[in-house]
């Protein structure tokens, strides 16, 4: 069968690219758009290392199919830094060595931006309710919501 | 395999009717992609119905709500209107899975995976629930206490899907609450989930019940006996009593990893009391 063409908007720019029906929005992003910053965990949505913006909506690209996506506009880690200038979330992450190996991080900083978004002052337990499937096996979950309550703080301040 | 995306329920009807081989339904894909991947489905047809408007749809309909099969649980708890009137659906669609699961799973997904364990089920039960269907014969209603027939089995036949939800008008002082055992705080299968609808007079003495319980058989289960244990009451503690020896009486669930027949069976009572206990003090300010 022939391949789906598919046209989306990834991080603000009109892409297009050729799928095929099992081919998951992650597969697209890593392979096809050479878009490796999302990484793949579990591939069964339980780990978050694949998280990305559909529509506005954090997500699991892993859970996606890329045909699914036509028309649509994902936003990935790649968009998250503005040029060489690091996003706040990017910044406290390395000031509070809040990764080790940095698999999970991408997913990591994509889901507490959408938090932070839509919450600008989270409770700690909020943070880790939000980001209860965001899996980390190596750093440990305190140096990271410490570091999302500093980029909190930072971007309150604006 | 081939994917489709119809924007009406004809086109999704025609194309699940006249797939040759196993066929699809695709909404959040939260359980459909995982078991693809882990080859439990091979589908020659994925039929992606998101793009129909009335499976997306949350709308006001004869003094109830009608809520589209392909909605999310995020957007269900943001509705501004939906939490008040229906709290324990709410709640219970919001239990599943992490916030990326939530930004993608759906109610219609979670009936038609046909898990006995699926959480929103016995909330939507207890609410009294109708899903709407559409196939090949056009469309019917259907009790969702119906649709589940056991573990991966459901009453809808070739070519049909669930479009949509149903959920009553509320009488005032009605609420419903739904709790779920799991060995930790988030993010696990129900080892077993307790639905509970109710309405009260103004003397807070219940007038009508449902009462619904999940991964304590072959599918979620209605418990009748467990409604009128508490009707007519106010739910002091020997109509406490009652509801929790129904609930128990109803259960006939497996032993597994996740929960004994007996602790089951323990927990299904207790569940039930505090759900219905937190009903009834939601239904008071209702």
């Amino acid at each position: 069968m022939a391949k789906h063409h598919i046209e989306a908007t990834v991080n603000g720019d009109a892409m297009e690219f050729l799928c095929e029906t099992e081919d998951t929005l992650l597969d697209v992003l890593r392979d096809t758009l050479q878009l490796t910053g999302s990484k793949e965990g579990c591939s069964s949505g339980d780990c978050g290392a694949c998280s990305v913006m559909l529509n506005g909506r954090l997500v699991c690209s892993c859970l996606v199919l890329g045909c699914e996506v036509a028309g649509h506009r994902v936003d990935t880690i790649e968009g998250v830094a503005k040029g060489q200038a690091l996003h706040p979330l990017q910044q406290k992450f390395l000031e509070h060595a809040a990764l080790q190996c940095g698999i999970c991080t991408p997913g990591f900083i994509v889901a507490s931006k959408a938090l932070l978004e839509k919450n600008p002052n989270p409770t700690d337990t909020e943070i880790r309710y939000w980001l209860a499937g965001n899996l980390c096996r190596c750093t440990g979950y305190d140096k990271i919501v410490t570091a999302v309550k500093d980029a909190a703080v930072a971007l309150r301040k604006g | 395999m081939r994917y489709e995306a119809p924007d009406t329920l004809e086109g999704a009807v025609a194309l699940l009717s006249g797939a040759p081989g196993e066929a699809r339904i695709l909404a959040g894909g939260t359980d459909l992609l995982v078991q693809m991947r882990a080859d439990v489905f091979e589908p020659a047809l994925i039929v992606d119905i998101k793009k129909i408007k009335e499976t997306r749809a949350v709308a006001e309909e004869k003094g109830g709500w009608r809520i589209g099969a392909a909605v999310t649980g995020a957007e269900l708890k943001e509705h501004p209107r939906l939490k008040q009137v229906w709290p324990g659906v709410i709640e219970a669609a919001n239990l599943i899975g992490s916030t990326q699961v939530q930004g993608r799973a759906t109610m219609g997904g979670n009936l038609c995976n046909g898990s006995p364990a699926a959480d929103s089920v016995p909330a939507l039960i207890a609410a009294g629930a109708v899903a709407t269907l559409a196939g090949p014969e056009g469309r019917r209603d259907l009790p969702v206490e119906d649709v589940m027939l056991g573990p991966r089995k459901l009453a809808l036949k070739k070519g049909e899907f669930v479009v949509s939800f149903l959920l009553p008008p509320r009488p005032p002082r009605s609420s419903d609450a739904y709790l779920r055992f799991i060995p930790r705080t988030e993010m696990d299968i129900a080892v077993v989930g307790a639905g509970v609808s109710l309405t009260a007079d103004a003397g807070g003495t219940i007038t009508a019940a449902r009462v619904s319980l999940g991964a304590v058989a072959a599918r979620v289960l209605l418990v009748p006996a467990a409604a009128q244990a508490i009707v007519g009451s106010r739910l002091d503690r020997p109509a406490q009593d009652r509801l929790e020896a129904a609930a128990r009486a109803a259960c006939a669930p497996i032993d597994d990893k996740r929960g004994t027949i007996d602790f089951r069976v323990q927990v299904a009572g207790v569940l039930t009391r505090r759900a219905a206990l937190i009903a009834l003090d939601r239904a008071r300010t209702a």
